[in-house]
């Protein structure tokens, strides 16, 4: 059968600009950024930003299970309406993701600010402004408001293929509703959780603008300082070993997922 | 039950609008500041018009998404089917490949792009690498794996004995292909494509690394904006994309309802033929 | 279904046609300067860029930067090409030390007469081949005069004022911000000297828990709409400032503080080296020069210039300080790599040193156990469920 050389354009495309970028990713971590000679010292120094690892996946991860927490209800709640009113309320959901995430985060901005709207309506009451931005809380909602459609899609499509037969068996056969969600929805949604939780959770844990606009200087994440090494200190050698190092811990975290779920990845991110 | 739910999905819904509502009202506002509305104005919306480079910019955005999802589309197609056909250990080395940009934070990727350009064009002494090309091949090669995991369920659900119905019936191999496969999966295509499309017009992340002078994308025209005093203009571009993106997902969402009554008496009319 | 691809393809084509072209106009150049640095038509100013292409029909391609640093990144990481660059003084030396600026040929900027003696053959370009200044000025503090006082502001120590904390601003650059703190523990400000820098990052450091966010051109929002109420910055933007916001003041700290030129260069490898030059030369003309400054509140290299500009701007002590002031003035200088090396260290550990370090640390190991002995249960319930259903 020849169809198999249909996909030869493809994986010689994804070897020259997947493969190939990352070997060279390697390189640079590789060799030392003035001289170009080899060296470990870039990979070495990562130790020095291990508290910023350590914080970006942290404000990654409680974000991500926020989004869990508050999208499995609308997932449910969608996934159960009429087909018409899910069509449209899962255009809603898709909406946002077509629009600027930069000026969507700048909104949270002007909201949030010691002069935003938020604390213009506390001091019109009368009460002493809050300190909302620039606090590890803006950040995570900064992530949980750009990311949270990336939760529901999953989800939803997940609920919606459940076999309402299931759930009817379980309900004769006595269960409560609270039993037929523990014992059938829940764990047959798994693959659904764990796709979202993966589309969370990537791109919050290597965000960079989102902690710019609402972070303070003290809640840098791994982003802002790999953006910081290509764009303003040229250092690209101290940048690439930092890539490194995150997509290292990506893998790790995503399979460690993946492992409790007891799924394999190929089909968890086919789902969405 | 039901209710619960319904208590958290309506606040779900206005934190996820109330942000754009903000820039649209900021849209009107004659005052720079958004956080108080002076009053009403649509100068806005004539200075955006009279600006030139934020609308050659969109376009710009447009032209990438359009050939970078149309690339991708036609290519990734018929990757999945020459995947599809594949066993064993090659395939899914193969969907290892498709997951790396799926996985890999965008960051990295577009790092990882930006010095093999920079890398490359050191190699063959071209000092202007960064551009429209290495802008295509960056939104290319991020939109592959929308295509490929949009179209592989599709052929995994189509009907085998199809084709060779197709093919005993006299079709040439590619007549059956084209008749048939492509005919099946045109959902999955279509899904894929709409994905690739959106994904492609919004990205900042790796374009912002991969762009160079010549040809610059809106998202990141946007974050140089959003470095700078922000001038109101750009919130009556945002306002206006929303509304155009609002009607686009209306009109095709109702298209969706009428082409999902079709099939259905497709489907029937075929059994009768049958 | 072949249609559908027809339609689609015709959709691309017409797409492709009704776009403007995707490459470079045959007489363009590519201008890189720094964000809020040209008189753009705003306010019933002059729109520099328009005169031009219109004078001479070469289209500009502008481009901004917001540090020094990052235009030098961009320049170094290489990929793309400019014709004009407008860096400042010390960053000149740099880039000529590395042999990437293009000497200028002065037969094309007859308007070079018009620049004032005081300001040719500087340090970082001894014998002037490779720049034109553009403007010059003076680092000062900005603030907010409802919030903090005019004895406060007088000394850069009002920046590590708590009375101030989370009010404070912060250059997003390291030689700016060391520069700063030198002036503070009195050092130079050229200084190569390792514990003097380490001193300096370690004020810096101690600064960090006070300062609102490190920034550049976003000054401009923060201080004009009262988020902010300290930063230090370009005396010049002041003047652009304070248009907005009245309650804005000025003060040139005691301890002393940089004076700086920007100068317009041609990077290696620039693409219109003629056009990049009848820029240069446009800019210089002194009715330009005096319409963009007038706008811009920075200082003119031209005196044929000041006397075309508003009084107002040029009797402005910010613009013009009396010579005094200027005594207190050091220009930065070019460092040598390893300086340079250290300094960006330095800076990017003041950047990321966080309060709460050991706590993240703690709660990690404590987290990392908690999943491994999950997994270990998890492993032995699986495998005592397999045992008993072999039974």
């Amino acid at each position: 059968m020849k169809s198999k050389l249909l996909a030869c354009p493809y994986i010689v495309w994804m070897i020259l600009f997947t493969l190939i970028p990352l070997c060279i990713v390697f390189y640079y971590a590789l060799t030392d950024s003035v001289t170009g000679q080899f060296t470990i010292a870039n990979l070495a120094s990562i130790g020095n930003y291990l508290p910023i690892f350590l914080r970006s996946i942290w404000l990654a991860m409680f974000s991500a299970v926020i989004c869990l927490v508050i999208g499995y209800p609308v997932a449910y709640f969608i996934a159960q309406c009429k087909p018409t009113t899910q069509r449209f309320l899962e255009m809603l959901i898709m909406l946002p993701m077509c629009m600027s995430f930069l000026l969507r985060t700048l909104a949270w901005v002007a909201m949030l600010e010691d002069t935003g709207i938020i604390n213009n309506l506390i001091r019109a009451i009368g009460l002493k402004p809050l300190p909302l931005i620039r606090t590890n809380g803006a950040v995570i909602l900064g992530m949980v408001y750009n990311y949270l459609p990336y939760m529901i899609l999953p989800l939803y499509s997940v609920i919606m293929k459940i076999d309402p037969r299931l759930i009817e068996a379980a309900r004769d056969l006595g269960c409560t509703p609270r039993l037929v969600f523990s014992k059938v929805i829940l764990p047959l949604s798994g693959p659904g959780i764990l796709s979202g939780l993966t589309m969370v959770f990537v791109p919050a844990v290597s965000t960079f603008y989102i902690s710019q606009k609402l972070g303070s200087p003290g809640t840098t994440l791994i982003g802002d300082v790999i953006e910081s090494q290509f764009k303003t200190a040229y250092n690209p050698n101290l940048g690439a070993a930092m890539s490194l190092v995150l997509m290292v811990l990506i893998f790790i975290c995503v399979a460690v997922m993946n492992r409790f779920g007891e799924s394999d990845g190929e089909e968890v991110i086919a789902k969405v | 039950m039901k209710r619960v739910n319904l208590v958290i999905t309506i606040p779900v819904f206005i934190f996820l609008y109330l942000p754009m509502l903000v820039l649209a009202v900021a849209s009107f506002n004659t005052g720079l500041d958004v956080a108080t509305f002076k009053s009403f104005t649509l100068s806005q919306y004539a200075n955006l018009f009279r600006d030139q480079t934020l609308l050659r910019l969109l376009g710009n955005s447009v032209l990438i998404a359009l050939l970078s999802s149309f690339i991708a589309t036609v290519f990734g197609t018929l990757a999945a089917v020459g995947i599809f056909s594949m066993k064993g250990r090659m395939r899914r080395a193969v969907m290892t490949l498709t997951n790396i940009p799926m996985t890999n934070p965008d960051i990295v990727t577009g790092v990882a792009l930006a010095l093999l350009f920079a890398f490359t064009g050191t190699m063959l002494k071209i000092n202007s690498i960064l551009g429209f090309w290495t802008l295509l091949i960056a939104h290319i090669t991020f939109n592959f794996p929308y295509v490929i995991l949009n179209v592989m369920p599709k052929l995994q659900q189509m009907d085998p004995d199809l084709q060779e119905a197709a093919l005993d019936l006299g079709c040439t191999p590619m007549q059956a292909f084209l008749k048939v496969v492509i005919h099946e999966i045109m959902p999955g295509i279509i899904s894929g494509a709409l994905m690739a499309f959106t994904m492609s017009l919004d990205d900042f992340v790796i374009s912002y690394f991969v762009t160079g002078s010549s040809f610059i994308t809106l998202p990141v025209e946007i974050y140089n904006y959003t470095k700078k005093p922000i001038q109101p203009k750009i919130y009556a571009l945002f306002t206006l994309m929303f509304a155009v993106i609002l009607i686009l997902m209306v009109v095709m969402n109702l298209l969706q309802a009428r082409s999902e009554k079709q099939p259905r008496l497709h489907n029937e009319k075929r059994r009768m033929q049958a | 279904m072949k249609k559908k691809l027809f339609c689609l393809l015709l959709v691309c084509v017409l797409a492709v046609s009704l776009m403007p072209a995707v490459t470079a106009a045959d007489n363009e150049i590519t201008v890189y300067n720094w964000g809020q640095y040209i008189s753009d038509g705003n306010d019933g100013s002059l729109d520099v860029i328009a005169a031009f292409e219109e004078e001479t029909g070469i289209k500009v391609n502008y481009l901004t930067f917001d540090s020094n640093e990052s235009m030098y990144t961009k320049l170094k990481t290489g990929g793309t090409t400019y014709d004009v660059i407008i860096p400042s003084d010390y960053m000149i030396g740099k880039l000529i030390e590395e042999n990437m600026l293009e000497p200028l040929n002065f037969d094309n900027i007859p308007n070079y007469q018009y620049i004032d003696e005081s300001f040719r053959n500087q340090s970082y370009d001894p014998a002037n081949t490779y720049s034109v200044p553009y403007t010059w000025g003076t680092v000062g503090l900005i603030y907010n005069s409802q919030h903090v006082s005019a004895a406060d502001a007088a000394s850069w120590n009002c920046l590590w004022n708590e009375k101030y904390s989370g009010k404070i601003l912060m250059f997003d650059n390291p030689r700016d911000a060391f520069a700063i703190a030198e002036s503070i523990l009195g050092y130079s400000l050229n200084t190569e000297n390792e514990d003097e820098l380490r001193a300096a990052a370690e004020l810096l450091t101690e600064q960090k828990s006070l300062v609102q966010s490190y920034v550049m051109d976003q000054i401009f929002d923060k201080m004009q709409r009262g988020e902010a109420w300290a930063a230090p910055y370009y005396a010049g933007d002041f003047l652009t400032m304070v248009e907005e916001n009245p309650d804005l003041a000025f003060s040139f700290p005691e301890e002393g503080f940089n004076i700086f030129i920007d100068a317009m260069c041609i990077p290696k490898g620039c693409q219109n080296k003629e056009g990049a030059e009848a820029f240069i030369n446009f800019l210089c003309r002194p009715d330009i020069c005096a319409a963009n400054l007038d706008y811009l509140g920075y200082s003119a290299p031209e005196s044929a210039a000041k006397e075309l500009m508003d009084p107002e701007v040029t009797s402005s002590p910010v613009a013009y300080p009396d010579d005094e002031t200027l005594a207190r003035t050091e220009s930065f200088g070019a460092l040598s790599t390893q300086a340079t090396q250290l300094m960006n260290d330095l800076w990017l550990n003041v950047k990321t040193t966080g309060s709460n370090t050991t706590l993240y640390i703690v709660i990690s190991v404590v987290a990392v156990l908690a999943i491994a002995a999950v997994f270990v249960l998890m492993n032995v319930r699986r495998r005592r469920k397999k045992a008993r259903r072999c039974k």
